[in-house]
């Protein structure tokens, strides 16, 4: 069995955003890079458990992005992925992002794809199903427990007050959060395997976007805190009513 | 002095007579992929095996130091710099160096940590017989087996080969006996194999051996109660007549005390790196506390005074960092200049680190006086909250004492430093004695006012480092002249010469370091390293000028004395610095990025 594990590079989430160019580009000098943690934590360490358990026989990796993202690619390889591609071109559009995947991912024909629910700089969500209804395979997304049995897989999903346990069939594509796996400890055997492991570029599908951004817009800055005794209830309704105006 | 001449291959020692070229130094700024994957994994394994858990470690819970060993192990950091065919990962140096300073802001893990990879894993690797490496070293750096070693004495600390253990030959032939105490043993209560000196009959030197904590006749005493590093155990190991294998004499009979000078000197330099990543975590509690303690209605990191110390904290630790590296460095391309001249690599090893003792000396004191500062410093910042044993700072303030006390004191360290410089001049090692003479020359002569020079972005600072060295040439010269034979017994001058070495050696690594980081990012990109730099030689010049003067007041007299004292005062001349304007500077990057950042 074949995994294909969707990472990407997101800015570490102590990193303070700043913006360029007029309020369209977000300034990366100065920003530390890190593999999406729900791509590494859940996705990639549930794919090598597959591994480890013999069910699966090779992890690949694929991401998009230009030549700056491949430390984070070699992390991915040094905590056990097989081989990695890399798709070199910027995307920051879900729907592209999905097609240079498909278009990559038919070419080998994968059993199971595996990504994080989300990355963490966009938050998107939703390359995961794009991927999957262009490929023409089932989708699972918010997974908080992945199991393969034979050429199926039950999988448990997070559903608005509760969880949902599934039953597909393979292949398929699966987003992963917490719960799924616990993250791991890139190694030194894995660290200094990872150089020797291969790293495909590859060049995207031409396709033209269908979204762009506009602007970035970052969120207000946060009031401060005004505490009010218990005992002072007549100021906390006056401050509602004249300074918060919610009464 | 030739000025204009650089050296890459500089050998040790040699930073007081010759240039070094900024381009032939490694700065941390530099580290490669592999590197910085290395390194994150150490701050990973800190974070979520090591740092959740300091009480229950500093409470000694049973097995708890044990395992995480055993769980650095599995990550192969015990292993790094042991070579492949010993189960290690044969990396060089500086990435050791790496790891050491990450997980130097451990505590007391990175006590069990240093104690285990360096005095307990190196004497069977670099002195062991094939047997013995194989037997042992793949163990160690696996973590399967913890090591100890055993110098100290209670009746012998700094004077380790005045150590009363005894080893004898067992009439059979097959086994030593050895008898003795030995004390503030890192490690003990877990270890299973200990370097142990003791002196074999009556002879005048230690030998070395390697004990397994089964052999008969060794017993462990109860944990002692510390200061600090409560976490890291720490006993009183006794040997009655406990029994070892012949086969177990690590190298030769009588090489134990150079054995223990030579691992020593690599832990002199682990324990800058281990000290300067401690000093990083100190500060990065400071700031986030500063960030969010607010006094009179804002964040006490608005205040100047809390600036003012958050800024000194990082400008001593870039420092001390810059000279760990550079010395790290150095000792490696030593190291693989004897390895090309067809000497073996381990051999080379120990000579390359040898001919770096002095900066080994020089760099265990500024990096672990600077994390003394940094954590009284973090204290206070810290106010009332500083006080407390429920906030990080409790912990930080009393790990860190224990640093300028082992891996010799730095009273110790001093003396050596001064020591080994004048020894090996004597030897003819290192020529003092020409550029000592030239500096006397220059007094006598009319100033260089410096008019027709041109300026650059490191002109000053080189133009002061260089006057530096005049400064104590001068200063050294004369006490060498005046005191002779007696100079060793002298300690206060000692002490003072050993102040302006290390002054003159950590300025000359900071000015090297922002240079070659300026060429590589461009003079924008590193305006708060420029700053660290300016006051951190600014006050370098105020420390050599007063240990200068207190040194030359005692030794010199008249128009000879008068003399001096202006020469040191030219010599250690600065022009004005804005340094309230330049700490702010710094202060206000870490407390923007919320960390240490530099």
């Amino acid at each position: 069995m074949k995994i294909l594990v969707c990472i990407s590079q997101v800015p570490d989430t102590s990193t303070k955003v700043t913006l360029k160019d007029n309020d369209t580009l977000i300034n990366s000098q100065g920003v530390t890079f890190v593999l999406n943690p729900y791509d590494e934590w859940y996705a990639l360490v549930r794919a090598l458990e597959f591994k480890e358990s013999g069910i699966a026989t090779e992890i690949h990796l694929v991401t998009v992005g230009k030549a700056d993202t491949e430390p984070v690619i070699r992390k991915a390889l040094a905590l056990g992925g097989d081989q990695a591609v890399r798709i070199d071109v910027d995307s920051n559009d879900p729907y592209l992002t999905a097609v240079y995947i498909a278009d990559y991912a038919k070419t080998v024909g994968y059993d199971l794809i595996l990504c994080g629910k989300e990355s963490i700089d966009y938050n998107n969500g939703t390359v995961g199903a794009m991927l999957a209804a262009l490929l023409d395979i089932d989708y699972i997304g918010f997974a908080t427990d992945v199991q393969i049995e034979t050429n199926t897989v039950v999988v448990k999903r997070e559903i608005e007050g509760g969880e949902e346990t599934d039953l597909c069939n393979l292949p398929i594509v699966i987003a992963c959060q917490k719960g799924v796996a616990e993250a791991r400890i890139p190694n030194m055997r894995g660290i200094m395997a990872a150089r020797t492991r291969p790293l495909n570029v590859i060049a995207p599908s031409v396709i033209s976007p269908v979204t762009a951004i506009l602007s970035y817009e970052l969120p207000p800055a946060k009031a401060g805190v005004k505490m009010v005794k218990p005992e002072n209830m007549d100021e906390l309704v006056e401050l509602l009513h004249a300074e918060a105006k919610v009464i | 002095m030739n000025e204009t001449e650089t050296l890459k291959a500089i050998k040790g020692g040699e930073f007081l007579i010759r240039e070094t070229s900024a381009e032939h130094v490694f700065i941390p700024e530099e580290w490669n992929e592999e590197q910085l994957m290395i390194a994150e994994t150490c701050d990973t394994f800190l974070a979520q095996h090591v740092k959740p858990n300091l009480t229950r470690i500093d409470a000694q819970e049973e097995g708890l130091m044990s395992h995480l060993m055993d769980e650095a192990g599995a990550l192969g950091l015990l292993g790094i710099s042991v070579p492949e065919e010993y189960g290690g990962f044969g990396k060089d140096f500086k990435t050791s160096m790496l790891v050491t300073e990450k997980l130097g802001a451990g505590n007391s893990f990175s006590v069990a940590f240093s104690a285990h990879s360096g005095i307990g894993t190196l004497p069977i690797l670099y002195y062991g017989n094939e047997a013995q490496k194989q037997k042992y070293v793949p163990k160690l750096a696996s973590g399967e087996w913890k090591g100890a070693y055993c110098l100290t004495e209670p009746s012998s600390g700094s004077d380790a080969n005045s150590g009363k253990a005894r080893a004898r030959l067992t009439e059979d032939g097959k086994y030593y006996l050895i008898t003795g105490q030995k004390m503030w043993i890192t490690n003990a209560g877990f270890a299973d194999v200990f370097t142990v000196f003791a002196k074999i009959d009556n002879d005048e030197n230690l030998s070395a051996f390697i004990v397994e904590k089964d052999f008969e006749g060794l017993t462990l005493n109860t944990e002692e109660h510390k200061m600090g590093i409560k976490g890291s155990s720490t006993r009183q190991v006794f040997f009655n007549d406990c029994k070892v294998p012949v086969e177990n004499l690590l190298s030769e009979r009588q090489n134990g005390f150079k054995i223990a000078v030579n691992i020593l000197n690599i832990g002199r330099m682990k324990l800058g790196g281990g000290t300067v990543g401690a000093s990083k975590e100190v500060i990065t509690l400071a700031v986030r506390y500063a960030n969010e303690r607010e006094q009179f209605g804002r964040a006490i990191s608005k205040y100047g005074a809390i600036r003012y110390k958050l800024a000194q904290q990082a400008i001593l630790t870039y420092a001390s960092e810059s000279a760990v590296y550079r010395a790290s460095q150095n000792m490696e391309e030593a190291t693989e200049m004897l390895v090309a001249s067809g000497l073996d690599e381990t051999k080379a090893k120990l000579k390359g680190t040898e001919q770096f003792a002095i900066e080994a000396a020089i760099i265990k004191v500024h990096a672990s006086e600077t994390l003394d500062y940094v954590s009284d410093e973090g204290v206070q910042i810290f106010g009332g909250m500083g006080y407390s044993a429920e906030a990080p700072m409790d912990r930080a303030y009393r790990d860190s004492r224990i640093n300028r006390i082992f891996e010799g004191t730095n009273e110790i360290n001093r003396m050596l430093t001064v020591d080994m410089m004048l020894k090996r001049a004597m030897k003819g090692e290192l020529d003092l004695m020409g550029p000592a003479q030239k500096v006397a020359g220059e007094l006598m002569s009319i100033p260089d006012f410096g008019a027709a020079e041109e300026e650059s972005l490191f002109s000053k600072e080189k133009k002061y480092v260089a006057n530096f060295k005049k400064a104590i040439l001068m200063v050294a010269g004369g006490a060498v002249q005046k005191l002779m034979a007696q100079l060793g017994k002298e300690q206060e001058v000692l002490m003072n010469l050993a102040d302006m070495l290390m002054e003159l050696y950590v300025s000359e690594s900071l000015q090297l370091r922002v240079e070659k980081l300026a060429a590589l990012r461009g003079e924008d990109n590193c305006k708060e390293q420029l700053d660290i730099m300016r006051v951190y030689i600014n006050d370098a010049a105020e420390k050599i000028a007063k240990s200068g003067k207190e040194a030359l007041n005692y030794f010199a007299e008249g128009d000879e004395r008068r003399m001096m004292l202006m020469g040191l005062k030219r010599y250690t001349k600065t022009e004005d610095v804005n340094v309230i304007q330049a700490r702010r500077n710094i202060a206000a990057k870490i407390i923007s990025e919320n960390k240490y950042c530099f």
